[in-house]
Formats: structure tokens, C-alpha cells, sequence
């Protein structure tokens, strides 16, 4: 039998406990010193119910495009071989290393009226910095390698055999992809979708920075949080706090089983 | 591999195998044409805005803006913050990812999501969390106090921030590859004799190396680069506690934007090195991988 | 790499203990006094040494006023708080970390200098803007802070309210209808005063930034005086940043006399000559005859007289549900 069950599940549960979960339940502790009728007052206020619904929705968008192009990239670097390919699939996880208040910094001044891409916008009338588009587009930067990362190795480990039987048995090519590639590479793609998505809906440093921040418009919740302390307001910001986490717990859970799912599919 | 199709890739001609697996050449230019477009715009222009705002001074004020004291210091303090939480968490991953995959036990998905937790936690909540506990007004605060024990606004608590930002990236790196593996190995270097640490050390540890590197690597990456968690503990004492993201910050809000940039391409440098060990890495597991299929 | 680590980390150690021998001094301000401390703090360890021997290291942490009053309230360890408006002191004192009685410690409730806000609008003034009435136009776009989270965006909303009660003869609902049509006019409401400054001048965003007096001229030495122009408006608000010592930190630091010394030599010749450099207004006559022209001439009224102190004012303006949250609907 192997040896260390006890000792590493011992370490994982001490450090788990400490750096999570002590802390996390500070949350909620802090948050019941709320009445309850204090509590939904707050939550549901619609400053609040605003920020929520822009985080959230702001991420579905972005990890919906990322969903769409990633998977394009990932078919590009895994299916066509062409120069410097080495190079882009490594640039791929730029947005996992660069600091977030960087990537916010550099997309405002790419964006803003008089940046390089916005001055070019704007003559089309469109602006994108201090708006929610402008959101959507720092966490599609934040979210990008997630699906690419997900989808890149199923697409690697992808039989031939299984595409080229259907277009032996006389499918086109677009009915290929449609009824036998995107089955296969679904639970992936959810998956990426998924941590994308839960990625981008905390998100702070970078957002901060091309938001305009308006209450109401364009006020993420990571940031309402934030000023709620700065107003010594520390009960109604954890009460927001911990609505951000019971949602992101619940999103984690359906990505785990998710993954099950997927393997025991897989498995038949 | 007998798998049906095989008998079938057999009786085609070769080209029609390219034509079964490939796109008109018109839809694989759209399709690489979307994928540079998009790589473009989101990646590599923010990256090249870094290093042009950085330089926009010239090299020597580039220089000049890296060699400040304060600089240094928060450099320093990075590397010190990296140094502290990316071994403690490497210890704590591997143990997870060990007691995950080698065993079976309830609740194992619970404690799979609750590993995952930190990282969809808003960094701003898990700053939050940490001044709740050991802020003066939270729990241990006045305690730590009278004992003259410094946490939050310290080195202490800008490390706590950053183990709990970083926690899941070793043990989600490992989990998937450790439990693909399975434990032949481990109950075979049993069979023959082998203590626990010997098995581990001789037997898991060369088996799991290159994705230890890649979740260390991750991890190390984003311990730098952390700003909203660190940002909420930090107190922003110049040179004290500011880490170089906060730093950056600093500069930029005293209107001194080349150094923020400076600063700031110091950290991309930093993602890409990372980046170009990483992609090292990968290349030197897929030998690895590749060397035993050849010689079954 | 992880040796490099250690080797960087144990010198930082080293480097902190070292310091250790002089004595520490931690002065937690909001944003825009970051080049009036860094000059005064010069000034003030000269002054130190010569004095009593002793070398001082200052530490300095910045950022908006409200936030920085948090992290005090928190645990941090300032030995004192030179913050943007009095209710922020206020914050702290509490929670008993300084004394409630503050304000009285120090000359002039504690401000050894004042300010006030106006208007920074591009060259030319293409929009011509030239009092509070034009930030109500549809044409003008206003940049200013959140006053949820910055102490000057306060200042500038009670200088526009002011304004407001003015005009309408007192009238409490023109002047809400007044200072939300120029909120509607606000197109980004960054969380500190040099968010607001950065947007303004770096981003190209909006035509008038609401500004306190020194950010303004700081704007100008940073930027160009080709770029933009100061507008003053016919009225505006007295603005008094206050000090204070956090008593229970000085206390347990040991550092209780530094700390005093330190916020009384801002009364001084020298440190008001600093303070007039940096374009707040100096409390000495003599300084202020000095820098008088480079001061804008503007009726000036008091949160005292109008709004009847910080504590009613916030109550009534900025708190939850108050009249900021009430008027405050972007965009329609």
C-alpha cells in the first residue's frame, strides 16, 4: 500500500484551512452582524444589483467571445503549421503572467480617445474605454488562455480516424465539424468557458483602470466593495462579498462535476 | 489502436486523408487570419504599448527609473514575497495532489472545488478577508497588537494575500497529469522494497517533474504580479511595502508614466522569460513522453 | 532562482534592521501632498537634527483620503495622518485612536494650510467655460472623483452645492436639481483625485476637471502651461486638510514628541514657504503676501457656515442614501 495518506491529507487540510477557509468564513461571520432584513436590503439594493448584473454579464460576453475565438486559435496552433507558431502558442499565456493592473494601464492608453486603437474608433464614432465595452475587452484579455488552454490538448488527442470515417461515409466538411468535432471538444470548451467566466467576474486591477466607473453604469462589484470599506462600511462590503462567493462556489462546483461528466463520457 | 477508422485511412488515397482533415485553403486563411487579428489586438499590442510607453523617455531614463531606491525596494520585496509563498504552496500542492490521487475517500470533489476557490475569489475579497481577521478592528488585531506582531501592512500579510491568491496553481497542475498515471509505478517501487520517501523521491517526483515546473512557474508568475489582494493589505508604505505592481501604481499616480512603464516591462520581461521556460518545459516533456512510446 | 531568492530576501531583513537605529516616522496622507512631504520631510529632518541629533526616516503612504483613514482605523501604524478633510480624522478618532478633541491641538482647526478647488479646462477654453452655470450645458463634459471615496470630490461637490444655494436664493431642491444636472455631465468618476487628474490630461477625457488649486498648477508643471488654462469661478469652498497625531500609535511607538514636532514645524516660516512652493495656501501672511499671484482670486465660503461642519455634511450629503446617492442617476 502507498504510504502519506495521512500526512498529506493532514497538510492539505492545515493549509487549506488557514489560508482559505479561516479567512473565508471571517467573511461570513462578519456579514451575519447583519440583521437579515439588513443584509437583503443591501444586497439587493439596485446600486448593487447593478454592479452584480455588469460583472457577471461583462464576464459571460467576454468568456462567450473567448469561447468563439479561443477555440479558433486553438484549432489554428493545434491543425496548421506555419512560422513562428512556437512563439504565438507561448504568447498565449501572457495574460496569465502579466500583473493586472499592467494589462489595465496598457489597454487604457490603447483605447482611450487618444490611444492608438481608440483615436481610430473614435472616428467611427465608438468608444470603448470608460464604457462597459471597455470592461468586456480587459476580461476578454484576462480570459483568453483558459479556453485556449482547455480545448488545445482534447484537440491535440483528437482521433483522425473519427473525422476522416465521417467524411468517408460522405459528410461535407462543415457537417463534420458541426456533428463530430464540437461534440468531442464540448466538455472542454465548457469547461474553459467556465473558468474563464469565473476568472473575469472577480476581476479587479485591470478593469479598474479602462472603466469608467460610474455608479449605476459601468461600477463593477470587486469595486463597490472597495469603496463600501473606504465609506468604513465593512458589514455591507463583505454582505456583497460574500454574494461574489456563494456564486463563484456554486460555478466551481458545476465545473468539477462538469469534468466528471465529461471523463465518464469519455470513458464509454 | 484498432480503432475502425484505421482500416479505413488504409484503403484511402493520401490526399483524400489531407482533404478529410483540412479546410478550403480560403477558410484556413480566414481562420489563421482571425486568430492573428485577435492575438493581435488583445495581446501583443497591449505587450508592445508596455515597452514603447516604457522607452518613450529613452533608454537612459528607462534606466535611471530602475536603478531608484525605491525601485529596488519594491523589486526587492517582490522577490521576497515570491520566495516565501511559491515553496510554501509547491509543499502544499504536491501533498493535496498526492492525497487526491492516490487514494479514495469522500468528499473528494468538495475539497477539489474548495482548492479551486481562490481562484475565482474576487483578489479585492481576499485582501478583504485578511484585515477582517488580523486588522485592528477584526478578531486578532488587538491581540497581535499588545504583542507587538505586525500582519496586515506588513511583509506577513502582503505573503498571506499571495499564498492565497496562488494556492490552487500547483495542485491543479498536478492533479489531472498525477491521476492519468495512476500508481503501477508507486506499487511496484513498493513491491521491491522502497520506504515512502524513497518512492516518492525516486519514483513520483522524476515522474511528475515538468508539470511541477509549469504549475511552480505559474504560480511564481502570478506571486509577482498579484495588485488587488496585495493592494488592500499593503497600507502603501513607499519602499516598505509597495510590491512592483503597487509600485507601478504609485508612479503612475505621480504622474511619472515612463517609470511606471519602466517598472511595468520589467514584470512583462519577467512573464516572457517565464513564458520561454515554460514553452522549454513543455518541449522537453513531450520528449520525455515521446522517448519510452519509441522504445515499447 | 529560489537561491537568488533568499539571498534578496535576507539582505531586505537586513536592510530593515538597519533602518531600525534612527527614528521612524509614518505619515499617512491622501493623494496630491506627495511632492509638499517629500520636500517638507527634508526640510523637517534638517530642522530634527539639527535640533536634537537625531536622524529621522520618514516613511510616507498615499492614496485617497478615505481609504488611507481605513487602513489607519485597521492597524496601520502612522505616527500621523495628514488627511484631506476633517471627517476622515474624525473616522479615526472614532475609534478611539486619537483623541476626540483633534482639532483644537493645533492652530487654525489644525490645517496649517488650506486650499480650494477649481476649474482646469484646456487651452483656449474651447468650451468657454467660466463659472459653475456652464457645467450644467449639454455640450460640457465635467471630470471630477467619486466623493463616496475621495475627500477632494467632496470639496468639489459641496463647492458646486454652495453654489447652487447661492444662485437659488437657498432653495435646497433647485440647487439638488442644480448639482445632479452637472453630475449627468460626468463621464468617468475615478475613485481618487489623480485618477481624475490622469483622465483629464493623460486620456484626453472631458473639458473641465474639478480640481483641488494645487493639482491644478501641478497639472500645468507636469503636462505643459501649453496644454491647459485655470478658470476660476465666481465662488468656491474653503478647503482645510487637517493633521492630527494618532495618540494610541505615538504612544506605543514611543514616538509621541517626533510626532508633535512634526505637525507643529508646518506653522513654521520654512515649512510655510514649502507649502506656498507647492501652491497650497500658506496660513502665514507673510508666506501668502509671497505667492499671492500665484493663487487665483475667488470668493471663498466655509463648510462651517454653509453646511454647519464635516460631521452634518456628510451626513446629510454623502452617506448611505444621502443626497449624493438621491440625485445621482448617470446618463439619463
Amino acid at each position: 500500500m502507498i504510504p502519506g495518506f495521512g500526512l498529506a491529507l493532514g497538510i492539505t487540510f492545515a493549509w487549506l484551512g488557514i489560508i482559505v477557509l479561516i479567512p473565508l468564513g471571517s467573511l461570513f461571520i462578519k456579514a451575519a452582524t447583519l440583521s437579515w432584513a439588513d443584509y437583503v436590503h443591501t444586497i439587493t439594493s439596485p446600486r448593487v444589483l447593478a454592479s452584480l448584473r455588469l460583472s457577471f454579464g461583462a464576464s459571460l460576453l467576454a468568456a462567450m467571445v473567448n469561447m468563439v475565438f479561443g477555440s479558433i486559435v486553438a484549432w489554428v496552433l493545434v491543425r496548421y503549421s506555419f512560422p513562428g507558431r512556437r512563439l504565438v502558442d507561448a504568447l498565449i499565456d501572457i495574460p496569465f503572467a502579466l500583473p493586472t493592473a499592467v494589462a489595465g494601464i496598457a489597454l487604457t492608453a490603447l483605447f482611450a480617445p487618444n490611444g492608438w486603437i481608440g483615436e481610430q474608433l473614435a472616428k467611427l464614432d465608438i468608444q470603448v474605454a470608460y464604457t462597459p465595452t471597455g470592461i468586456v475587452i480587459a476580461l476578454i484579455f484576462i480570459g483568453l488562455p483558459f479556453v485556449v488552454r482547455t480545448v488545445q490538448p482534447v484537440l491535440i488527442d483528437l482521433d483522425a480516424e473519427i473525422e476522416e470515417a465521417s467524411a468517408t461515409l460522405g459528410a461535407t466538411r462543415l457537417q463534420t465539424i458541426v456533428r463530430v468535432i464540437i461534440p468531442a471538444l464540448l466538455p472542454a470548451l465548457l469547461t474553459g468557458f467556465a473558468l474563464a467566466f469565473a476568472r473575469a467576474s472577480g476581476e479587479y486591477g485591470s478593469v479598474i483602470f479602462i472603466a469608467g466607473n460610474l455608479p449605476m453604469v459601468s461600477e463593477i462589484a470587486p469595486l463597490l466593495i472597495v469603496t463600501r470599506l473606504q465609506e468604513f462600511a465593512y458589514a455591507e462590503a463583505t454582505a456583497i462579498a460574500t454574494i461574489m462567493l456563494i456564486i463563484s462556489f456554486v460555478l466551481l462546483l458545476a465545473i468539477n462535476l462538469l469534468q466528471r461528466w465529461a471523463e465518464k463520457r469519455g470513458q464509454k | 489502436m484498432s480503432m475502425p477508422g484505421a482500416g479505413l485511412t488504409a484503403r484511402l488515397a493520401p490526399a483524400a486523408v489531407q482533404a478529410a482533415r483540412s479546410e478550403s485553403p480560403w477558410l484556413r486563411w480566414a481562420l489563421c487570419g482571425v486568430t492573428f487579428a485577435f492575438l493581435g489586438l488583445f495581446l501583443v499590442l497591449p505587450l508592445v504599448t508596455v515597452f514603447v510607453e516604457a522607452f518613450s523617455k529613452g533608454t537612459e531614463w528607462y534606466w535611471n527609473a530602475l536603478i531608484d531606491p525605491v525601485t529596488i525596494a519594491s523589486i526587492k520585496l517582490t522577490l521576497l514575497i515570491a520566495a516565501v509563498s511559491v515553496p510554501l504552496n509547491t509543499v502544499c500542492g504536491l501533498a493535496a495532489a498526492w492525497a487526491i490521487t492516490k487514494f479514495q475517500f469522500r468528499g473528494k470533489s468538495i475539497l477539489i472545488t474548495l482548492i479551486d476557490l481562490p481562484f475565482s475569489v474576487s483578489p479585492v475579497i481576499a485582501g478583504l478577508v485578511f484585515v477582517l481577521l488580523f486588522g485592528l478592528q477584526g478578531w486578532f488585531g488587538p491581540w497581535l497588537r499588545d504583542h507587538d506582531i505586525k500582519i496586515i501592512f506588513a511583509v506577513p500579510g502582503i505573503v498571506l494575500a499571495t499564498v492565497f491568491v496562488t494556492f490552487p496553481f500547483v495542485a491543479r497542475e498536478l492533479i489531472p497529469l498525477m491521476q492519468d498515471q495512476g500508481m503501477g509505478d508507486e506499487e511496484a517501487a513498493r513491491v521491491l522494497g522502497a520506504s515512502g520517501w524513497q518512492t516518492f523521491w525516486r519514483v513520483t517526483l522524476p515522474n511528475i517533474k515538468w508539470a511541477l515546473l509549469y504549475g511552480v512557474l505559474l504560480c511564481n508568475a502570478r506571486a509577482m504580479g498579484e495588485f488587488g489582494a496585495v493592494a488592500v493589505v499593503s497600507g502603501h508604505i513607499r519602499g516598505l511595502t509597495t510590491t512592483m505592481p503597487l509600485h507601478i501604481e504609485i508612479l503612475y499616480n505621480e504622474y511619472n508614466l515612463a517609470a511606471a512603464f519602466a517598472v511595468a516591462s520589467l514584470l512583462a520581461l519577467l512573464a516572457m522569460v517565464t513564458l520561454a521556460a515554460m514553452t522549454v518545459l513543455e518541449w522537453r516533456a513531450a520528449q520525455s513522453r515521446d522517448l519510452p512510446a519509441e522504445t515499447d | 532562482m529560489n537561491r537568488g531568492h533568499l539571498i534578496a530576501g535576507l539582505a531586505l531583513l537586513a536592510g530593515t534592521t538597519a533602518q531600525a537605529q534612527s527614528i521612524m516616522l509614518l505619515n499617512v496622507s491622501y493623494d496630491p501632498t506627495r511632492e509638499l512631504y517629500t520636500q517638507y520631510n527634508k526640510a523637517f529632518g534638517a530642522h530634527w537634527e539639527k535640533t536634537t541629533g537625531q536622524k529621522i526616516t520618514f516613511q510616507q503612504s498615499h492614496g485617497g483620503s478615505g481609504g488611507q483613514a481605513r487602513a489607519v482605523i485597521d492597524g496601520l501604524e502612522a505616527d500621523v495622518v495628514t488627511l484631506a478633510l476633517a471627517y476622515d480624522v474624525d473616522a479615526i478618532a472614532a475609534k478611539g485612536l486619537i483623541a476626540t478633541d483633534w482639532i483644537n491641538r493645533l492652530p487654525q482647526n489644525s490645517a496649517p494650510y488650506t486650499s480650494t478647488i477649481l476649474f482646469l479646462v484646456r487651452k483656449g477654453n474651447p468650451k468657454k467655460v467660466k463659472d459653475w452655470d456652464d457645467l450644467v450645458r449639454k455640450d460640457v463634459k465635467v471630470i471630477t472623483p467619486n466623493p463616496k471615496t475621495s475627500g477632494g470630490a467632496r470639496w468639489n461637490y459641496l463647492a458646486a452645492w454652495a453654489y447652487g444655494l447661492k444662485k437659488f436664493n437657498g432653495d435646497e431642491a433647485k440647487t439638488a436639481a442644480f448639482v445632479g444636472d452637472i453630475l449627468k455631465n460626468v463621464p468617468v468618476l475615478d475613485s481618487g483625485a489623480r485618477g481624475s487628474t490622469m483622465t483629464f490630461a493623460e486620456r484626453g477625457i472631458g473639458d473641465v476637471l474639478l480640481a483641488w488649486e494645487n493639482e491644478a498648477f501641478l497639472a500645468f508643471d507636469e503636462f505643459g502651461k501649453d496644454k491647459f488654462e485655470i478658470v476660476a469661478p465666481s465662488l468656491s469652498i474653503l478647503a482645510e486638510p487637517n493633521v492630527a497625531v494618532v495618540d494610541k500609535n505615538v504612544d506605543k511607538k514611543g514616538s509621541r514628541k517626533v510626532a508633535e514636532e512634526y505637525l507643529k514645524y508646518l506653522y513654521s516660516d520654512e515649512a510655510q514657504d514649502i507649502i506656498g512652493k507647492n501652491h497650497y495656501r500658506p496660513r502665514d501672511p507673510k508666506a501668502a503676501a509671497k505667492y499671492k499671484a500665484s493663487f487665483a482670486n475667488v470668493t471663498l465660503i466655509t463648510i462651517d457656515d454653509v453646511f454647519g461642519g464635516w460631521q452634518k455634511a456628510q451626513k446629510i450629503h454623502f452617506a448611505e442614501g444621502g443626497t449624493f446617492d438621491k440625485i445621482y442617476k448617470p446618463g439619463n
